[in-house]
């Protein structure tokens, strides 16, 4: 042990000495972070990415990002002697003669798929829990930058191989490029330089997929990591946890250990699965060739919100003169996008103008302590899940012996009428649970015990809340919402800022208006001395029948009532 | 000849020689085309077989397809059908129908296949129709396994898609699974177009692209994955979904874990 320590302890010196790190090296291995799993989603994300990198490696050096036509002469004999490009072919090769490449490939293809549920999941939490508040917001924007590009990373891959399905896929996105009104037609061509598919667009698209993407991404999770530090994590509400403080464990060594192990926890799973469950049967689609397709033909599971919002959209087309306007792939795929990711972006400022609220938060929300903002975030997920429905319409159809027709039908109202339900639905549960927080803080929680007093009285014995639970609850900010300006000053001159004040206050009525107030310091206080004098009094009772045993047998009385039970005991 | 020769302004003209236009055409392609349409001759059914099967049919049929299968209006007329579309749709279940619908369920076979072909000669003795094929025109080892993948790709997986799993169709109807089809329900269903399928007749798909089909078929069926469970080979859905629930519901497990740990 001594050896060890005296080895550690000289490399540290010898860096020490030459780059004068320790101060540095103190503090940051002293740095504490908060602890709770829904901490780690964001982790998940990094881990999937770092997989993505070694995995990704591997592959590069065996794809060849060529649309040159050869004829298939590899193992896999299904295909032997059709012609393809040697991108898919090197993939085949990949697949079937590179010592692990199946392998690795699936890891690769089951990173990505991870890399994008991780990173929607943390943002759904860093959402819910409104960390993305002051002073975090341009870290949400850099998360909802990294999302994006994630999904075009993930895009970008899953149409290099070349196969039926990925060229499938970019024909779609050729006819969403298309689609753009005036300048569309000569985007593709310089895009693909020149007619669909060509031969440069795969080689172009390699360079996008394994460094611009990649480098840009890696970029961004640095300074969003680098951010997270500079500015500490945020804390749920507890005991003894403030604006200005972070409880939790230092990261040397808790968090080392614990975020050492789950990165090999995430690389174990994603390996395990890549080692017993196909993704992606490249050999089984065939290759590329545009006069072909197949039914069933689907995007990775962060499009399909897209493919499934261009799927229920109406056939809808203009034709002026010689041009042709389609909206059925411009509304979705365009317009829809752009509005989805630049509301997402924008989220935080959104929220700031309306609620006025400018003071920093270190302090999570509890989802029900914002209620507006929770049901705005499951009306979001609600819109988003009935258009992956959309997306997967023909396997739900087979799947279930539906109709795909009224399935469509179906969701295009459904798009329109489930999330304002959901909204509603949310929002009552979460100002019920204010409420209920409420009543604890007052009542103590409920024990589930009935105690019947000598003259006959029931009554159930609340407990009084533990310290834990009440930090938790107290934890809550109240905002009140920002009062409604007169149109006119004081001298009946017209407030120039007038209507956006008023829209303001409108807004903030609406985030904020329902609020179910914190008692205040002197209620609780009355209500615990209250609680206190009900306890002693309950004790009394309680205290005057100690001694007595409990009987195990139910003891039926007056067998007169119930006599003609036909489970009644005989006395 | 002059005076043909004068008449040839005369406003018949065009539609006199657009008619004969049309006639020589028609008798040409008649006399090519006979060639396709005579292979029921080949087939040999004896004549005890086709009264078995008048009797099966006016007992099983009869209600809906009319006495002389010259069908009602609820059923198509079965007159020119062919014994190859008797045995396709009775060898799978989907004749006789349960209840009018969409399409016609797959469900038990409730006839031997010696009464199914009993049926199909008697539908075959009334008019001439794609026939069923031998033994020897379902013989695939000479086949051609990855020039079946190019036409199934080509012709089929965009009804069926391309594990031959099937996919839907518009209002209800589906194109069927293939895992189940025998070589010969797949040929029989080639040649006569079932429901919304479009018929492959051998000018279309020679019996040697169809045997390549079959042969591919076959091995789709064999199911082989290489790369580990298929998830049913449904693409991308069913991929999304496991990654959801199965692996973020693991990791979430362990990062509660190793959040539980610390306290």
């Amino acid at each position: 042990m001594s050896a060890v320590v005296k080895a550690g302890g000289a490399v540290a010196e010898y860096t020490d000495e030459r780059l004068g790190i320790a101060p540095f090296m103190k503090r940051s291995l002293n740095k504490v972070f908060p602890d709770h799993w829904s901490f780690m989603l964001g982790e998940i994300a990094l881990y999937s990415f770092i997989i993505l990198l070694l995995s990704g490696t591997y592959l590069t050096l065996w794809f060849k990002p060529s649309m040159t036509e050869i004829v298939y002469n590899g193992s896999y004999v299904p295909l032997d002697g059709v012609k393809m490009s040697e991108a898919y072919a090197s993939t085949l090769n990949i697949s079937f003669d590179v010592r692990g490449g199946l392998l690795m490939r699936q890891i690769h293809h089951w990173a990505a798929l991870f890399f994008l549920v991780a990173m929607t999941v943390h943002m759904l939490r860093v959402f819910f829990t409104g960390a993305f508040r002051k002073p975090r917001e341009l870290n949400w924007v850099m998360g909802a930058g990294l999302l994006t590009l994630g999904i075009l990373e993930g895009f970008a891959g899953y149409s290099l191989p070349d196969d039926l399905l990925s060229g499938t896929g970019l024909r779609i996105a050729e006819g969403i490029v298309l689609a753009i009104p005036i300048i569309g037609t000569w985007a593709s061509f310089l895009l693909f330089n020149g007619e669909f598919p060509g031969l440069d667009f795969i080689p172009r698209l390699y360079t996008v997929h394994v460094l611009l993407i990649p480098g840009i991404i890696l970029a961004l999770v640095t300074v969003h990591l680098m951010l997270v530090w500079h500015q500490k994590h945020t804390q749920y509400p507890g005991p003894g946890r403030t604006e200005k403080n972070v409880v939790g464990f230092p990261l040397l060594p808790v968090y080392m250990a614990k975020a050492g192990g789950f990165f090999f926890i995430v690389f174990g799973v994603t390996a395990l699965m890549s080692a017993i469950i196909t993704i992606n049967p490249i050999w089984a689609f065939g290759p590329y060739t545009p006069d072909q397709v197949s039914a069933g033909s689907q995007p990775d599971w962060y499009m399909g919100w897209l493919d499934g919002a261009v799927r229920i959209t109406p056939n809808w087309e203009w034709n002026i003169g010689a041009y042709s306007i389609s909206w059925n792939i411009f509304l979705p795929a365009v317009v829809l996008a752009g509005a989805v990711f630049t509301v997402m972006g924008a989220y935080p400022f959104i929220e700031r103008w309306a609620t006025g609220d400018n003071r920093e938060h270190h302090i999570l929300d509890r989802p029900r302590n914002a209620p507006t903002r929770t049901a705005l975030g499951a009306m979001a997920i609600a819109f988003y899940g009935m258009l992956w429905i959309s997306g997967g319409n023909d396997i739900i159809a087979t799947t279930f012996d539906l109709s795909i027709n009224t399935i469509t039908y179906v969701l295009r109202i459904a798009i329109f009428v489930v999330p304002p339900i959901i909204f509603i639905i949310t929002k009552r549960i979460c100002l019920s649970l204010q409420r209920r927080d409420h009543d604890k803080l007052l009542h103590g929680i409920e024990s589930g015990n009935i105690l019947r007093t000598p003259e006959g009285e029931f009554i159930e014995i609340h407990l009084p809340l533990g310290d834990k639970e009440k930090a938790k609850i107290l934890g809550k900010v109240d905002h009140t919402p920002i009062a409604l300006e007169s149109d006119v000053d004081e001298n009946g001159v017209a407030n120039p800022k007038g209507r956006t004040a008023r829209l303001r206050a409108k807004f903030s009525h609406w985030f904020y208006g329902d609020n179910v107030y914190l008692p205040t310091a002197a209620e609780i206080e009355a209500a615990e001395a209250h609680a206190a004098h009900e306890y002693h009094e309950q004790h009394s009772v309680i205290d005057d029948f100690r001694g007595l045993e409990v009987t195990s047998e139910p003891v039926l009385h007056s067998p007169a009532i119930g006599g003609h039970e036909p489970n009644a005991h005989e006395h | 000849m002059n005076s043909m020769a004068a008449r040839r302004r005369h406003p018949a003209t065009l539609v006199v020689m657009l008619l004969l236009g049309l006639l020589v055409t028609g008798v040409i392609y008649a006399a090519v085309d006979s060639g396709t349409s005579a292979q029921a001759a080949d087939q040999k059914w004896s004549e005890t077989q086709v009264e078995a099967g008048k009797k099966l049919f006016a007992e099983g049929c009869s209600s809906c397809h009319g006495l002389g299968g010259g069908g009602s209006s609820i059923a198509p007329t079965l007159i020119g059908s062919g014994a190859a579309a008797v045995d396709f749709q009775v060898s799978t279940g989907r004749m006789p129908l349960a209840a009018p619908g969409s399409q016609a369920p797959v469900k038990g076979v409730i006839y031997s296949q010696a009464e199914i072909d009993a049926m199909a000669a008697w539908v075959a003795s009334l008019a001439p129709g794609p026939a069923v094929p031998s033994d020897a025109m379902l013989d695939t080892s000479k086949a051609d396994l990855a020039m079946g993948g190019e036409l199934f790709r080509t012709n089929c997986a965009q009804c069926h898609s391309f594990a031959g799993k099937g996919g839907a169709l518009s209002d209800g109807t589906a194109a069927p699974t293939l895992m189940n089809a025998t070589p010969r329900q797949i040929y029989t269903a080639m040649v006569t177009g079932p429901a919304s399928m479009p018929v492959f007749s051998n000018a279309t798909l020679t019996i040697e692209d169809k045997q390549s089909i079959i042969k591919w078929i076959g091995s789709l069926q064999a199911n082989d994955n290489p790369g580990g469970l298929s998830l049913s080979r449904l693409g991308p859905v069913t991929e999304g979904l496991f990654v959801w629930i199965v692996g973020l519901g693991a990791l979430i497990i362990v990062a509660i874990w190793i959040g539980v740990k610390a306290k």
